[in-house]
């Protein structure tokens, strides 16, 4: 397994550079992933990254991109209530990108 | 992504490829870890006697499925495949043409099943089953989408989708799996959807359809889960409940249950309708996956089951799920009898939800404003394994003419792309059988070539904006690579998010 290493502390990651253990996920490690990606860190990247975190600690999984678009639309106004808007953010993908930033599995299945 | 992966240029006339050995050498699928295979009762990795056990499952396969023993003797070298394959177009690699890509087990099934191949093997281009043969098995065998174009141009009928099966089949026997597959059939296994969708998680997404429905419409439109007594259960590809776009066709789906007064259920155990066990060729894990529906089916008591949009599922819906677990007749073991019982016989079982919207706009029962897609010109993209595994309907074809039907009774502009490139001639998106995977992302913009070139024709000349398609995996893909031919990812949808768009609720009675 390929590993990162953020101040001095080394974490297991997958071969795409998934958190093996969720328990591992911190800002600093969220932050080194979002370099690796090319993702510039703004409070709207972290206003996604936290509610994925929060709906994946109640439902064990990332939400729906519709409950994510609906989410911040209510946070962050209804014009960024979109997928596109999440694309701009996260330009892979707002599922994939966002999780594995978020240190959450990769969503599986035909998405 | 550490490398910038880029589209080939689209080519004027399709001539045939020059080769360039060796190009995808090194796009390989991610190999499945002994936690991700021995869950699902695998070896977990390649153990010595690996050799042994290949050549021998190779044999059981070889007694179980005699196409395969045909296919492997049948071959002539006739070329008339080598161009046909979208992976073998988009990256010139000769291994990935259909007739190289099964002499890598014919080579070896020579050397080990034929007479000849036993005592002169270099005669007869026949192989030992080395490390390095076994490595391109996972390689190429994961190249393969398993679509079936091949075979439609082979004279003898040769499918290499079964032979890719087989490929797998016995990769998995001495533990070299495939990641993405086989992490997804676990993950069915456990917790009943290729998502990892937990059953509160499909509950609240649910509900927040309802809303945006009920907000967007001003009906109550349900969505209903785990419902007793209800005549309907649907069966749908996870990605419905949890990407774009294909929740705007399970949002369609709902619509027409409503619009018709037909009262249906969604199931939280079996909440998938994928069935990646036919992927990689396993008999007993496309059983295992199928039986959660049949469960389902009996623990609901209702009397229909419905396929949504996806194309594999409906393959194995249609062309197997009655002797495997009994849905339709054919099997044979008490609760498949009990199944067939409850289970009205004046349908289809199952249907396709093609045939039921369409069936419905036959009888009358739904209304559309048609206009409401006027600002869509539409083309439709056939998925391979409905178009080249199944059927619809009760005429030859109908798996072809009811989704078009479907298009031209709710939208005004509906476009063909070029008969070469449809119907039983359909390109696959590139992303099927089992490679919808990041780390396969360069075959998959490859492979997408040939619909792309046939897309832009119809862009040109038609101002077509819109392909439809009833496949998760279709959809998922195009999304992807459509961005890197310069065309919008919402570009791409299903069917029943066109019937969504159109349809009058609540006064059809």
């Amino acid at each position: 397994m390929p590993n990162i290493e953020v101040n001095g502390k080394t974490y297991e990651t997958d071969e795409e550079g998934y958190l093996v253990n969720l328990g591992d996920w911190n800002t600093d490690v969220a932050d080194f992933i979002a370099k690796v990606e090319n993702v510039d860190m703004t409070d709207q990247h972290w206003e996604v990254v936290n509610f994925l975190r929060q709906y994946y600690d109640e439902y064990q999984i990332a939400p729906a991109v519709r409950v994510l678009t609906k989410a911040i639309g209510k946070t962050l106004g209804p014009e960024k209530g979109n997928s596109q808007y999440l694309y701009e953010l996260f330009p892979y993908g707002p599922a994939k990108q966002a999780c594995k930033i978020a240190g959450l599995p990769k969503p599986t299945g035909c998405v | 992504m550490a490398v910038e992966l880029k589209a080939p240029a689209l080519r004027e006339y399709p001539v045939v490829p020059a080769l360039q050995s060796d190009a995808m050498k090194d796009v390989v699928s991610y190999v499945a870890n002994e936690k991700i295979q021995e869950a699902i009762g695998f070896p977990g990795k390649l153990d010595e006697g690996w050799q042994e056990r290949a050549i021998s499952k190779m044999g059981d396969l070889l007694g179980k499925y005699r196409s395969l023993r045909v296919f492997m003797d049948a071959c002539v070298h006739c070329g008339a495949c080598t161009d046909k394959c979208h992976y073998f177009i988009g990256t010139q690699d000769p291994k990935n043409m259909p007739v190289a890509r099964q002499d890598l087990m014919r080579s070896v099934y020579r050397r080990y099943f034929t007479t000849a191949g036993k005592l002169f093997p270099r005669l007869v281009g026949a192989r030992d089953l080395t490390r390095g043969v076994l490595d391109d098995w996972f390689r190429y065998y994961h190249q393969c989408s398993e679509c079936r174009r091949c075979s439609v141009f082979c004279p003898y009928g040769i499918d290499t989708a079964e032979i890719t099966m087989a490929g797998r089949e016995i990769l998995d026997a001495v533990g070299y799996g495939q990641k993405y597959s086989n992490e997804i059939i676990g993950k069915v296994h456990r917790i009943g959807n290729n998502l990892g969708l937990p059953g509160p998680a499909l509950r609240d997404t649910l509900l927040g359809l309802e809303e945006d429905v009920k907000d967007e419409t001003g009906v109550d439109v349900r969505y209903p889960l785990d419902e007793k007594g209800a005549d309907v259960l649907l069966v749908t590809p996870s990605a419905d409940f949890f990407a774009e776009p294909h929740v705007d066709s399970l949002i369609g789906y709902g619509k027409v249950f409503h619009a018709a007064g037909i009262s249906w259920t969604l199931s939280s155990y079996s909440s998938e309708a994928g069935n990646f066990g036919m992927f990689i060729g396993n008999y007993e894990q496309l059983r295992k996956i199928a039986m959660r529906i049949r469960e389902a089916a009996l623990e609901l008591g209702v009397k229909r089951i419905v396929v949504g949009e996806c194309g594999h599922a409906w393959r194995v819906a249609y062309s197997f799920w009655n002797t495997l677990v009994g849905i339709g007749a054919g099997g044979k073991d008490p609760f498949a009898i009990e199944l067939q019982r409850q289970l009205d016989p004046r349908h289809k079982q199952p249907t396709h939800i093609c045939e039921l919207t369409w069936d419905l706009i036959e009888r009358g029962a739904l209304r559309f404003d048609k206009d409401a897609n006027d600002h869509r010109t539409i083309t439709f993209h056939d998925s391979c394994n409905v178009a080249r595994g199944s059927r619809m309907g009760d005429a030859p074809g109908g798996q072809f003419e009811i989704p078009r039907n479907i298009i031209r009774a709710v939208a005004n502009k509906f476009v063909e792309m070029s008969p070469e490139v449809t119907r039983e001639r359909t390109f696959c998106c590139g992303g099927g059988g089992g490679l919808l995977t990041d780390e396969l992302l360069d075959l998959r913009i490859k492979g997408a070539l040939p619909r792309m070139e046939s897309l832009k024709q119809v862009v040109d000349n038609h101002g077509v904006n819109f392909m439809a398609t009833i496949c998760a995996i279709c959809k998922a893909q195009f999304t992807k690579v459509l961005p890197y031919y310069g065309f919008k990812m919402s570009m791409v949808g299903g069917v029943h998010q066109l019937v969504s768009t159109a349809i009058r609720l609540g006064d059809s009675h």
